[in-house]
C-alpha cells in the first residue's frame, strides 16, 4: 500500500567493522501502517541495520532520511526523539517498580506541589492497556512479569513517546504461541493507527502471517524486496541462503566407531527438550540452527555447567550421575566455549598459564608448580596447532586465531574422549581458519568424538559427518554428510522440516 | 518483607480492600511491627523491668541516633551503593561540636548543627568525588575515607577530651528531653521518616534512586542523570551523619575520638534488616528506622535477661545473616517458578 511515503528510509547504507564489511549499500524504507520483514542469516546484518536505525552506530556511508529529511542520530536519545523505539529481545525494564513506573521514569506526570500523580500515571497506563487489549495492571510489579508481559510493557512505553517507528528485534522467540498471538494482534492494532513496524524473526511462518513487506539481507548485501504475497517459503530461504561456497579445509576420512557420547531425552525446563543423539569416536557431529535454537545451553548441560531437569549423559555407555564440570573433565569431555575472552582464557595470563590450567593437579609436586613440566605440556600441545606467538606473553595480545589455539591445547592437554567446540572459527582469520579445521581434522583421526556448534554454514558442510539441526530448543533435522545441503538445513532450523 | 511486598505476584481476586490487606501482610514493615510486638511481650513476661519508664526511654535515645544514620544509609543502598564512612564522620563532627563549645561556651546552637551538617556535607562530598570521578566502587572508596577520616580524627584530637562540663546543659537538654513522653531525638528521626519518606514515594528524584539500583543500565537509557544522583545520595548521608555527629554530643556530653568507631556496621545491619536490599532497588526509611529500633530492642533485651555482653554482636549477625538469607532465598524461588513458567518450549 505505498501510496503513503515512508516515515523513515534507509538510503545506500554501508557499514564496516574494521576492515570488514558487514552493510553494502542497504535500502530500507518503512511505511506507516505496514509491517515490514527483515530477513537473513545469522550475521547477514539485520542487527547492524537495526543499530543505524536506532542511532546506536554511524552508517560509513548513505543516508538516513525521516519524512524525508535527512537526518543524523548521535546516539539512541536522537532517535528516540524522532520518534524511533525498539523493543529488544529482552526488555530493560526496572524489576523492582511498578508496570506505571517503567513506563513513565524519568517523565512523570507532576500533580500539586511537583508530587507524582500516580492515579494519572495509573489512567495513563490502563488506557493504553486497554487500546492494546492486554490485562496488566498498572500497578503491578515488573518482576515475575514473563517476557512476553516485558515486551508489552516496552510497547506502552514506546506509545507514550508518541513512536511513529516500532523495531522489533526477534520478539517472539521467547514467547509461546498463545503469546505470540496476543502479540501479533497488538502489531495489527498499532498497523491501523499508522505505525510503522521492522519486524526481525527467524519464524518464517509468523513472517508470512504477520508482514506486508519483506526484505531479505545477505552476508551484508541487499538481496531482495518486494509484497509479501510475491514470495514463497522456498524462494526466501533459497534467496537467504544462495551463497557460493568458499574454500574450506574438509574433514579426512576416519574409521567411525563405538559411541562416546550418548544424550537419551535431555530436557531443561524452558530451554530444550527431547535431546536425544549420539557421538562416536572418529565423527564429528554438527549441532547447527539459529542462534538462540538452545545448542550451546545443550552442550553446557553436557558438561555439566547447568542442571538439566530430566534425561541422562553417559560417556562410553557410563552414565554421568550429577554431572558438574568437574566429573565431566574427569569422564573425558572438553568443551571449547564460544566466548574465548570471557569464558575461555584468563586473558591477563601468558598463553603458557593458560594452556596448562586444565592439568594444574598434575603439574605439580608437593603443591608447587613445576615450571619444566608445566613449559612442556604447553610446547607439546601449541606446536601440534602450530601456534604462532610468544609462549610467555598474555594472551590478550594475541590474535583471536591464536588465542583459540590457546583455548584448544588447553582443552587437548586433557586428552579427551570428546570435545565440543563451540563456533570454533568465529572472529578468526581464513588462514587460522583453515588450520582449526585442519586440527579437528586430525583429532578425529585419533579416535576422538567432536560435537561441534557452528552457525556457519559452510563449516557444517565441509566438518560434519553428521548434522543435527535445533529449532527452538529441539532437534528438527538429522542429515547425513552425503545428503545435506543448505535449503535443507536453513528450513530444519526454521522449523520447517 | 519490602523485597517480598514487590517481587511477590500479586495473585487471587481480592478488592481493592483485600488487596491493601495483602499488600500489608506481604510488606517487610509488617513483619518487623509483629516481630517487634513478640520480642518486647517476650522479654517483658520474663523481666517487668524491660517495660520501666527510664529502660524505654534509654532505649529510645540509644536507637534514634542510629535509626537516623540507618535513613541515611538507605539512600546509597537503594543506589545500589554503601557509605561505609558515616561512623567516621560522627566521630569527627561530635568533636567538632565540642571543640566549639569549648573554645566559645555561648555559641547558639543552631550554628553548632549548621557546622557539624555541613562538616558532614563536605566528608559527604569527597566520597562523592571518589566514587563519580575517581570511578572507585563506593564499597571501597568509603572503606578508604572510614579510615583516613577517622585517622585524621585521632591526629586531630591527639588524646583530648571533651566533656560535659565544656558543654552548655541547654545544649545537653536537647539529648535528654521529650514532647509527648517522646525525646526530641525521634522526634527528628520521624521528621526525616516523613521527609525523605515522602520524596522517595512522591518525587521523581526518589524513584530515580529506585530506578538506578534496579538497573543502572536501563536508567540511563531512560534519561536519568546517574552521576548527580549518586552524587546526592552520598551529600545526603555525609549530611546526615554530620547531623548525628552534633546529637552524639548532646545525648552522651563526653566525646573522645573514639565517637561512633564501628557504628557504621550497626546502621548498615539495621538498613539490611529493616528491607533496604544491598543489591538496590527496594526498600523504605521506615523500614530502615524499624531495623534500628529492632536491633535496639533486641539488644536491650539481652542486657534485661542478662545474657552476656560477647553474644550481643553474635545475635545482630545471625539477624543479618537471616534477614539476607531469607531475601535470597524467596528470590531464588522466584527465579525457579519464573523459569518453569516459561517452559513453554
Amino acid at each position: 500500500m505505498p501510496d503513503a511515503s515512508p516515515i523513515v528510509e534507509l538510503l545506500k547504507i554501508s557499514k564496516w567493522f574494521g576492515s570488514t564489511p558487514v552493510l553494502n549499500k542497504v535500502d530500507l524504507p518503512l511505511y506507516p501502517g505496514e509491517v515490514h520483514a527483515l530477513l537473513g542469516e545469522n550475521g547477514a546484518g539485520k542487527s547492524t541495520l537495526v543499530k543505524i536505525l536506532c542511532g546506536v552506530h554511524l552508517p560509513d556511508s548513505g543516508k538516513v532520511h525521516i519524512n524525508g529529511e535527512a537526518v543524523e542520530f548521535r546516539g539512541p536519545a536522537q532517535a528516540r526523539r524522532a520518534g524511533i523505539a525498539v523493543i529488544y529481545q529482552e526488555p530493560t525494564l526496572f524489576p523492582d517498580l511498578s508496570i506505571a513506573e517503567n513506563i513513565y521514569m524519568g517523565r512523570q506526570p507532576r500533580g500539586y506541589g511537583g508530587f507524582i500523580d500516580y492515579s494519572a500515571m495509573h489512567r495513563g497506563v490502563t488506557a493504553i492497556m486497554s487500546q492494546l487489549g492486554v490485562p496488566l495492571r498498572a500497578e503491578d510489579p515488573v518482576l515475575g512479569l514473563s517476557i512476553a508481559d516485558q515486551q508489552i510493557v516496552e510497547i506502552a512505553k514506546a506509545l507514550t513517546f508518541d513512536a511513529k517507528v516500532l523495531v522489533m528485534d526477534e520478539p517472539t522467540a521467547a514467547l509461546s504461541s498463545a503469546e505470540v498471538e496476543r502479540l501479533f494482534n497488538v502489531v495489527k492494532k498499532l498497523r491501523t493507527q499508522g505505525v510503522a513496524l521492522l519486524f526481525i524473526s527467524h519464524r518464517l511462518e509468523e513472517v508470512f502471517s504477520i508482514s506486508q513487506r519483506i526484505t531479505i539481507l545477505r552476508d551484508g548485501e541487499f538481496i531482495a524486496t518486494g509484497s509479501v504475497a510475491d514470495f514463497t517459503t522456498d524462494e526466501v530461504i533459497r534467496k537467504m541462503v544462495g551463497r557460493v561456497m568458499t574454500t574450506l579445509f574438509p574433514k579426512e576420512p576416519a574409521p567411525i566407531g563405538e559411541p562416546v557420547l550418548t544424550v537419551r531425552g535431555l530436557r531443561r525446563a524452558g530451554v530444550f527438550r527431547d535431546i536425544s543423539f549420539e557421538v562416536r569416536r572418529g565423527e564429528i557431529v554438527a549441532l547447527a540452527g539459529l542462534v538462540g535454537a538452545g545448542r550451546t545451553e545443550v552442550a553446557r548441560a553436557i558438561f555439566g555447567i547447568d542442571p538439566s531437569d530430566e534425561g541422562e549423559i553417559s560417556i562410553e555407555g557410563k552414565v554421568l550421575r550429577d554431572p558438574d564440570p568437574t566429573a565431566a573433565m574427569q569422564a573425558g569431555i572438553a568443551l571449547v566455549p564460544e566466548d574465548r575472552q570471557q569464558q575461555g582464557l584468563v586473558t591477563e595470563l601468558s598463553a603458557k598459564r593458560n594452556a596448562t590450567l586444565t592439568l594444574l593437579r598434575q603439574l605439580h609436586r608437593f603443591g608447587l608448580m613445576i615450571p619444566r613440566l608445566e613449559k612442556a605440556v604447553a610446547r607439546e600441545w601449541t606446536e601440534r596447532l602450530q601456534f604462532r606467538g610468544h609462549l610467555d606473553e598474555p594472551v590478550r595480545v594475541l590474535s583471536g586465531g591464536n588465542q583459540q589455539k590457546v583455548v584448544l591445547a588447553k582443552w587437548l592437554a586433557t586428552q579427551p574422549k570428546l570435545l565440543i567446540v563451540d563456533e570454533p572459527t568465529r572472529g578468526i582469520d581464513v588462514g587460522a581458519k583453515a588450520e582449526v579445521h585442519r586440527t579437528l581434522s586430525e583429532l578425529a583421526k585419533t579416535g576422538m568424538g567432536i560435537l561441534m556448534i557452528s552457525s556457519e554454514m559452510p563449516e557444517v558442510l565441509g566438518m560434519a559427518d553428521r548434522i543435527l539441526v535445533m529449532h527452538e530448543g529441539h532437534i528438527t533435522g538429522e542429515f547425513s554428510r552425503s545428503d545435506a545441503n543448505e535449503e535443507k538445513i536453513m528450513a530444519a532450523a526454521h522449523g520447517n522440516a | 518483607m519490602g523485597t517480598l511486598r514487590n517481587r511477590e505476584y500479586l495473585s487471587g481476586n481480592f478488592g481493592r480492600l483485600g488487596q491493601l490487606w495483602e499488600r500489608w501482610l506481604r510488606s517487610r514493615e509488617s513483619w518487623l511491627i509483629l516481630l517487634l510486638a513478640l520480642l518486647v511481650i517476650g522479654t517483658a513476661s520474663m523481666n517487668a523491668r524491660f517495660l520501666g519508664p527510664q529502660n524505654i526511654k534509654d532505649l529510645m535515645l540509644n536507637v534514634s541516633l542510629i535509626a537516623l544514620l540507618a535513613i541515611g544509609q538507605s539512600i546509597p543502598i537503594i543506589m545500589r551503593q554503601i557509605d561505609l564512612s558515616v561512623g567516621s564522620i560522627v566521630g569527627i563532627t561530635a568533636f567538632l561540636s565540642g571543640l566549639i563549645f569549648f573554645g566559645h561556651p555561648n555559641t547558639p546552637s543552631l550554628v553548632v548543627f549548621l557546622v557539624g551538617t555541613g562538616v558532614g556535607l563536605l566528608l559527604g562530598a569527597v566520597n562523592a568525588g571518589l566514587i563519580i570521578w575517581g570511578r572507585v566502587p563506593s564499597l571501597i572508596a568509603t572503606l578508604g575515607t572510614l579510615y583516613i577520616y577517622r585517622g585524621a580524627d585521632y591526629a586531630w584530637v591527639h588524646g583530648r577530651q571533651i566533656n560535659a562540663a565544656n558543654v552548655p546543659s541547654s545544649f545537653l537538654a536537647l539529648g535528654n528531653i521529650g514532647f509527648l513522653g517522646v525525646p526530641l531525638l525521634m522526634w527528628i528521626v520521624i521528621l526525616f521518616l516523613i521527609l525523605i519518606g515522602t520524596i522517595l514515594r512522591r518525587l521523581p528524584m526518589g524513584r530515580e534512586c529506585y530506578a538506578i539500583g534496579s538497573n543502572p543500565a536501563a536508567a540511563i537509557l531512560a534519561g536519568i542523570n546517574l552521576h548527580r544522583r549518586v552524587s546526592i545520595g552520598f551529600l545526603f548521608s555525609g549530611a546526615i551523619a554530620g547531623l548525628t555527629g552534633v546529637l552524639w554530643l548532646a545525648r552522651f556530653g563526653t566525646v573522645d575520638a573514639t565517637a561512633g568507631l564501628g557504628i557504621e556496621f550497626q546502621v548498615v545491619t539495621a538498613a539490611v534488616v529493616g528491607g533496604v536490599a544491598i543489591t538496590g532497588g527496594t526498600g523504605t526509611v521506615i523500614g530502615a528506622a524499624l531495623g534500628a529500633l529492632l536491633l535496639g530492642v533486641f539488644n536491650s533485651a539481652l542486657v534485661v535477661l542478662r545474657v552476656p555482653p560477647f553474644w550481643q554482636q553474635a545475635f545482630q549477625g545471625t539477624m543479618l545473616l537471616v534477614a539476607i538469607s531469607v531475601d535470597a532465598y524467596l528470590a531464588h524461588r522466584l527465579a525457579i517458578r519464573l523459569r518453569i513458567k516459561r517452559s513453554h518450549v
